[in-house]
This record gives structure tokens, C-alpha cells and sequence, in this order.
């Protein structure tokens, strides 16, 4: 019963709030100021994001590039420390990434501690990297007899829907048998977008009434698949904010429907916008505690947005990337390659 | 987050208090500050610093005020810049002498169009207007079919086929003149920025429709990118202005100040929750406040104002600072809350909450609540009036008589006679020993709802406490950030 303990709370301050407003009451108002012109344009021009690297080639044809990295480093210093100036390019570069404040300046600290000898780029680069060093491998079996469970969580409108697609195309093309499970019951007509990558994927499909609870949904799914002997389950679930224990206790109890047997949990991703900024750790921070996820999946690295958050994620809480998803086709996913994303990070 | 700022300034605040005057070195260092935390908020780097630039010209060319300490002042010019920057007041919509008055919105994938233009659909039915939603977005699966679904709960008719973006909005354009509706509201594909193809596809929708609004859609949990988005959705379309949404995500916000800043368009409404009511004007002054982290007390008061009952909330507010609260007045009290809305949605306005209550507030349903009342109605009068009495028998009774245990209604008088407790030692002039800092809060909620028309911003004052000279401050005349009025943007263009 802490509910009577934050009614009071709230009635205390409600109360207080609104006592000392009516006495304030009295207080003759001044004429009210005639408004100010609108504001203009603040910045009329954003700067560029300046470039440690100095190639703009794209993420995908860059991670076919076989040409070592070093090769196209531009060298902004030589040996030694680094200047002001070089560090003040490096914040900037790293802020207008999201990388964020604490990571950035961390990441700062960490060149005024070991220079550059090979140069800034070089030197950022490896402090990057140093911090996307975890495990990336993807499970795909399950202890013998159970249906292994791919599990997606996030927020609302990452592409989590979208991915699933991607990923059973991906697990069909390898030869898997696929079970699509529509989880997210919430969102309307959302059954009817995984019924479309289903059928574009020639994965199979359970789905269940708008409203339905998404645990029966993925319990039903289990059971086709384990009736069929499909080779796995990819199990969507409805966007959530991840500030609401609620919306995080039911995605708990789907998670432990879907561990069940027949099945096994053996990869939950949380997918996650590149465009999205700092809230991105305290996204990853609750879905970890509520659905102990397992990978991220980086989605919209096509577009403008660098995604530098997942540098904070991956140094604070350890999760890794493990695929980044490049437009909206069927064929838009790929395995993501921590130097290829520190490439795009540093170049303009 | 509200802490991160203010735990910064009073970092700050020994040096400042210490010499009474603002020096060029002290406002370096807290600008300083309040550059990390706009940058948190995730401001994007350069309308950070145009921003600051705006900030300390502001203090500059204003002579220093007497009454305010030094960490007061830039608090209280950070906050002007703001909402200066996020636009003075609301859009104050207009509609086409010709109807029908043509909305456009476009965005990113996955920035919330579709349930938005469910939303705007929502909001024109609420202002007695006839709105048509074309679904334009062929794009993405199934997302015509969430449209239909959703207007569908709101009794709104939708337009498509499955044709031709362009062909879409156009014939849906006709649809809507030949039925006679004045409000219509395209809904289109998401799209990159760098999507050349995608980006000429919008114009031309827009330029088939001559839309007289075109909204950029916009989340708020965007990080550095939204400037570069908003700019080039305005290059190709022209916005008249900002749509943010997920504004109930605790993400603070700064993309909407970005955008703002680049495409010097204001922010017009904001979507708050997956409810299809869940969507409003913008408020400047609001999400400045959010965006240093800082709660909307103003918000709450307002929403406190406008559906409870004063004489009820006076009355018992009265007993409760003289300590003579009854079971009686709680419920009383507590059924005026609960006019405001869920708790949950109360809790994320006040300032300085930590997130364990705020989590606890938005899980309190109301099943929870009802339990509460079927305690209470099941006591006598007197047992209401003076709690004391009730012993462990009619507690069993009590129990019994509202289909809860005796658990629940030991808790339940356990904690009344701590709240009853806490009202004491706060009418006493001390601050109640609240967990988790509510005792702060209710000062704070307090403090702020009387400065209303003084000198500081809503939930200013904490904030600058730290930093203030010690003592109380005076505060002179004010009435300067009293709410400004009119602010109707970009009349619509004749079509
Ligand atoms: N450009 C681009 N768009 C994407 C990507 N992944 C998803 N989307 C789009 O983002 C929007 C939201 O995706 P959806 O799967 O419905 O998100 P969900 O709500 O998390 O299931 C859709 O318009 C998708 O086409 C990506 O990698 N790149
Ligand atoms: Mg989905």
C-alpha cells in the first residue's frame, strides 16, 4: 500500500500549492507586457561536423573495404599530446555524434593520458574501439528439445517490427524455418505489418486479436513451433516508454512465458533509433533490468544520425551491438562491425 | 536530472555567494554548467552555444538586479531565453477563409505521424470542426490499415488506395471539398532527410495540396540529428511549425529547442501518451522547464485549478496545515486528485521526484484507489473523525466491510497518522520529513506556485538557492513574466 503513502504525498502538495496560491490571490496584478517579437532563426547555419576522418564513403560499402583504416587516417598532429584545439575538434565531434557528455569526456581524459602518436583520428579511433570491445556472437540453438526465442523490445517506433522482418529473411535465406510471433497486441493494425514480413519472408506467423495478451500470443507461437520442429521463434512485442514499471512488468512476464518450455530465450534485442539521443541509456538501462537483454539492434544508420550513444551503452552497461539495421528492404540489416561504425562516427 | 542542474549550481554556489556580484569568471563557470546540462537534454551542440552567446548578452546588457542573487539571475535568464526561443505562447490556430484548411505532416520513420495525425484529427473534432485524414503513407506495411483503425475510434473518416502517394493526397483533397469537410489532415511515409527521391515525393504532395500547414513531426527523445532533420524538412517544405511527440517518455527534450532554434518555427502542440487524447498545445514556458530538468509546477496548479473544487481543497487544506485532518477530508481530497488525472501523469510534473515514486505513482491504478475509498466508507463517522479509536476488532470489521484485510487497514491508518504527522511539523514552518524529498517538493510546489508573478520562473528558486546570498532574497516588483498574450504564427497562406 505505498498508493495511500504517494496519494498524501501528492495531496500534500497539491494542497500547499494551491493554499498558497489563493492567498497570493491579492496580489494586484501588473499590466500584462505586450509580447515580444518571435524569436528569429537561432542558428542560421549549424556548423559542420567537423571531420577526423576524411573520406565520406558510406557504412555499408565501407564495411567491404579492405583497406586497412590506418591508411586513410588523416594525420591532424603528430607525436606527442594534443592540443587544446584538437581536443576542443575531438568534444565536438564526439557531442555532435551522441556520444554524450560523461562518455565524451572520459574519452578525452583517456587522450591527455596517451597522446596521439599516430595521430588524432588514430587516437580517437582506439579509444572508440576500446570501449566496443564486447562479445558480439548471436545464439541461434537452444538446449536440445526446446525452440530457441529471439526476443525485441524498445520503444515505440525503432523498428522492431521492421527488424524482425529483416531477421527472418535472414534466418529463412540460412536454411532456418522460422515462427513469427505477434506480440505487440497494443498497437493498431501492428499484426497486420508482421503478417506482411511474413509473407514476404515465407516465415510462418501466430497472431491474435488487437487487445489479446501478447503472453498467449507467444506461448501459441512456442507450440506451432514446437509441433512443426521450426527452428526458431522471433517474438515482436509492443513498443513501450521505459519509464513505466507497468509497461516493464508485462514485458517481464512475456519474457518468462517465452523462456518456457518448449521454448528458450536465447537472445533478447532491444532495437534502438539512432536518432535517438541521451535517453538511450536509461532506455537500455530499464530493459536490461526488466527483460535482461542480451544485444542491441542499431536501426536507421542510413540516415543522418550517428547512433554515438551506443558507445555510452556499450561502456556502461556492457550491452553490445550486434546488428544495425540501413533502410526499410528486406535485405537492410547488417552484422555491425564496431570499426566500421567508428569510421562513420569520426567522419563527417 | 533536476538535481544534475541544481546540484551543479550549488557546486558553484560558495564562490558566487561569497562575492554577492556576478564577475566574467563566474559566469563563465556557470554557463559552464548550464552548457553540460543543456547538452544532456540533448540541445544539439551549436544552438547550445548561440544559445549561451544569447544568454550572456542578456545579462550583460541588463544592469544587475538587486534583489535577485547572482545564481538567481542566470537561472532566471536562462529560463527567459528559453521560452523566448521555444516561442512566447502557443500557436493560436487559424483556420482557411476556403476551407477546407489543408495540414501536412511529415518526419523521420517511426517519429509517431500516424498516431499523431489521429491525435490533430482528435483535437479539430474537440474545437467543433469536420476533419478528413488522407493516408498517404504507402509505405510502410500496414500503416494505412493503423490509420483506418484509429480514426475509427474517433468517429473520423479516412481517404486512401492504394495508388500513388501524390494521387492519394490530391484525390483525398477532392474527397474531402466534395464532402464538405474543414479540417483535412495528410498523413505521410516517414522519410531521411538525405532521401532525395522521398524528399521530392513530399513537395510534391505538398505542392498538389497547398497545405496550409505543414508540420514537421518531430520525437522527443532526438538526439543531435534534430537539427539537421528539421532544417532540411524546412528547406524542402516550409514548416509552419513543430509537432514533438513521446513527450511522456522521461527523456527531457532538448531536440524540440533544436529544431526550434534552426527552423525558427514554433512548436505547436505535443503528444503525451499512447492515449488518443493524450495530445495538446505546446507550452513554451513548460518545456523550458523541462528541459532543465525541473518539473512543471505550473502545470500541476493550473490542472489543480481548473478541476477541483476550491471550497472543498480550501477547507480541507485548512485542517490539514492546523493538523486537524480527518479520514474524511483525505477522501475528500482524494477524490479531487483524482479529477486531475492519474497519478502517475501528477507525479511526472512535480519537480525533484525521484523515479522510484514517480514509478510508483504511474502504477497506481484505479483498483488501488477504489480499495482505499472501500476502507474508508466503511468506517463509522466518528471512526473517520478521530482514527484513534479504531481498535483491533473494528478493524477486522473494517477489513470485512470493504473486502480488503487487516493488513491493508492497518497500513492505510499507519501511514494517515504519519501524513497527519508530517502536516503538523510543515504548518509548524519545518519541513515535513517526506520520503524521498517530497518534503522538498511541497516547499518547492509551495514556493513556486507563490512566485507566480514575481521575479523567478516556476521552480526557480531551489535552483538558485544554492547559489543565493544566504537569507530571504526581496523581491521587488514583478508582473515581468507574467503570462504573454496573443502569439498567433504564420496566418494561413490563401490558397
Ligand atoms: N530508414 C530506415 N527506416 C527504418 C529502419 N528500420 C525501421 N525503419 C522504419 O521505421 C518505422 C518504424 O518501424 P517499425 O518496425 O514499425 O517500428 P516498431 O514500432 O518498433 O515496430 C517504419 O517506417 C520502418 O520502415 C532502418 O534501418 N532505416
Ligand atoms: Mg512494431
Amino acid at each position: 500500500m505505498i498508493v495511500a503513502l504517494i496519494v498524501m504525498a501528492v495531496l500534500v502538495l497539491v494542497g500547499a500549492a494551491v493554499l498558497v496560491r489563493r492567498r497570493r490571490r491579492a496580489v494586484p496584478m501588473l499590466a500584462p507586457v505586450a509580447r515580444e517579437a518571435m524569436p528569429e532563426v537561432l542558428v542560421a547555419e549549424v556548423a559542420q561536423r567537423p571531420v577526423l576522418v576524411d573520406e565520406t564513403q558510406f557504412l555499408e560499402s565501407r564495411l567491404g573495404s579492405s583497406r586497412s583504416i590506418f591508411d586513410r587516417v588523416r594525420t591532424i598532429s603528430s607525436i606527442g599530446s594534443l592540443s587544446q584545439d584538437q581536443l576542443d575538434t575531438v568534444e565536438e565531434v564526439l557531442l555532435r555524434s551522441d556520444v554524450g557528455v560523461a562518455t565524451t569526456a572520459a574519452i578525452l581524459d583517456d587522450l591527455r593520458e596517451n597522446g596521439a602518436p599516430d595521430g588524432v583520428a588514430a587516437a580517437v579511433r582506439d579509444a572508440l574501439l576500446a570501449s566496443l570491445g564486447a562479445d558480439r556472437s548471436v545464439t541461434t540453438t537452444a538446449e536440445p528439445g526446446r525452440v530457441p526465442v529471439w526476443l525485441f523490445v524498445g520503444v515505440n517506433g525503432v523498428g522492431k517490427t521492421t527488424t524482425i522482418g529483416k531477421l527472418a529473411q535472414r534466418h529463412v535465406s540460412e536454411g532456418r524455418s522460422v515462427v513469427l510471433a505477434a506480440g505487440d497486441t497494443f498497437r493498431a493494425a501492428a499484426s497486420e505489418q508482421l503478417q506482411q514480413w511474413a509473407d514476404r519472408t515465407g516465415a510462418d506467423i501466430v497472431r491474435a486479436a488487437e487487445g489479446a495478451d501478447p503472453g498467449s500470443v507467444v506461448h501459441d507461437a512456442l507450440g506451432r513451433a514446437a509441433a512443426r520442429g521450426a527452428d526458431i521463434v522471433l517474438a515482436d512485442t509492443a513498443g513501450r516508454r521505459a519509464n513505466s514499471t507497468n509497461l516493464l512488468d508485462e514485458l517481464s512476464k512475456i519474457r518468462r512465458v517465452a523462456d518456457r518450455d518448449p521454448g528458450q530465450v536465447v537472445e533478447t534485442f532491444m532495437v534502438l533509433d539512432a536518432t535517438t539521443g541521451q535517453n538511450a541509456l536509461s532506455q537500455a538501462r530499464e530493459f536490461l533490468a526488466a527483460a535482461s537483454v542480451t544485444g542491441i539492434v542499431l536501426t536507421k544508420l542510413d540516415g543522418t544520425a550517428r547512433g554515438g550513444i551506443v558507445v555510452a551503452i556499450e561502456r556502461e552497461l556492457a550491452i553490445p551491438v550486434k546488428f544495425v539495421g540501413v533502410g526499410e528492404g528486406v535485405g537492410d540489416l547488417i552484422v555491425f562491425d564496431p570499426k566500421a561504425f567508428v569510421d562513420s562516427l569520426l567522419d563527417a | 536530472m533536476f538535481d544534475a542542474l541544481s546540484e551543479r549550481f550549488e557546486r558553484l554556489g560558495s564562490s558566487l555567494r561569497s562575492r554577492g556580484r556576478l564577475s566574467d569568471a563566474d559566469l563563465d563557470e556557470a554557463l559552464q554548467e548550464v552548457r553540460s546540462a543543456l547538452l544532456e537534454a540533448d540541445v544539439e551542440l551549436g544552438v547550445v552555444r548561440a544559445f549561451l552567446d544569447a544568454v550572456r548578452e542578456r545579462l550583460s546588457g541588463e544592469a544587475l538586479n538587486q534583489s535577485l542573487s547572482p545564481g538567481q539571475q542566470v537561472i532566471k535568464a536562462v529560463h527567459e531565453q528559453l521560452v523566448e526561443v521555444l516561442g512566447g505562447s502557443p500557436l493560436k490556430v487559424t483556420y482557411a477563409s476556403r476551407p477546407p484548411t489543408v495540414v501536412l505532416l511529415a518526419g523521420l520513420q517511426g517519429a509517431g505521424k500516424t498516431t499523431a495525425a489521429a491525435k490533430l484529427a482528435l483535437w479539430f473534432k474537440q474545437q467543433g470542426r469536420q476533419p478528413y485524414l488522407i493516408a498517404a503513407d504507402l509505405q510502410r506495411p500496414a500503416a494505412v490499415e493503423q490509420l483506418r483503425v484509429l480514426a475509427g475510434q474517433i468517429g473520423v473518416d479516412v481517404f486512401s488506395e492504394p495508388s500513388d502517394p501524390v494521387d492519394v493526397a490530391r484525390k483525398g483533397l477532392a474527397e474531402a471539398t466534395r464532402l464538405g469537410r474543414d479540417v483535412v489532415i495528410i498523413d505521410t511515409a516517414g522519410r531521411l532527410s538525405i532521401d532525395e527521391a522521398l524528399m521530392r515525393e513530399v513537395r510534391d504532395i505538398s505542392d498538389a495540396t497547398s497545405p496550409h500547414y505543414t508540420f514537421l513531426v518531430i520525437d522527443a527523445v532526438t538526439g543531435q540529428d534534430a537539427v539537421f532533420t528539421a532544417r532540411s524538412f524546412h528547406e524542402t517544405l516550409e514548416l509552419s511549425g513543430i509537432i514533438v511527440t513521446k513527450l511522456d517518455y522521461d527523456a527531457r527534450g532538448g531536440a524540440v529547442l533544436s529544431a526550434r532554434g534552426v527552423v525558427g518555427r514554433p512548436v505547436v502542440f505535443a503528444s503525451t501518451g499512447e492515449k488518443l487524447a493524450d495530445f495538446d498545445l505546446f507550452h513554451p514556458d513548460r518545456m523550458a522547464s523541462r528541459i532543465l530538468g525541473m518539473g512543471d509546477v505550473m502545470t500541476l496548479i493550473e490542472q489543480a485549478e481548473r478541476t477541483m473544487d476550491a471550497s472543498v481543497v480550501a477547507e480541507s487544506a485548512g485542517r490539514m496545515m492546523s493538523g486537524t485532518f480527518t479520514l474524511d477530508d483525505f477522501m475528500a481530497q482524494l477524490n479531487q486528485v483524482r479529477k486531475m488525472g492519474s497519478l502517475g501523469g501528477l507525479m511526472k510534473l512535480m519537480p525533484g521526484v525521484t523515479k522510484e515514486m514517480r514509478n510508483a505513482a504511474s502504477n497506481v491504478d484505479d483498483g488501488e484507489l477504489n480499495k482505499i475509498e472501500a476502507i474508508i466508507r466503511s468506517m463509522t463517522p466518528r471512526e473517520r473523525g478521530e482514527p484513534s479509536v479504531i481498535d483491533g476488532s473494528r478493524r477486522t470489521r473494517i477489513a470485512r466491510g470493504s473486502g480488503t484485510t487487516v493488513n491493508a487497514v492497518n497500513q492505510l491508518l499507519k501511514q494517515f497518522a504519519e501524513m497527519r504527522k508530517m502536516m503538523k511539523q510543515m504548518s509548524g514552518g519545518g519541513m515535513p520529513n517526506l520520503p524521498g524529498g517530497m518534503g522538498r517538493m511541497a516547499g518547492l510546489a509551495a514556493r513556486a506556485s507563490a512566485q507566480r508573478s514575481e521575479q523567478l520562473p516556476p521552480g526557480f528558486e531551489a535552483l538558485g538557492a544554492g547559489m543565493s546570498a544566504g537569507g530571504p532574497v526581496a523581491r521587488g516588483g514583478g508582473g515581468k513574466n507574467k503570462k504573454k498574450k496573443g502569439g498567433r504564427v504564420t496566418p494561413p497562406k490563401q490558397r
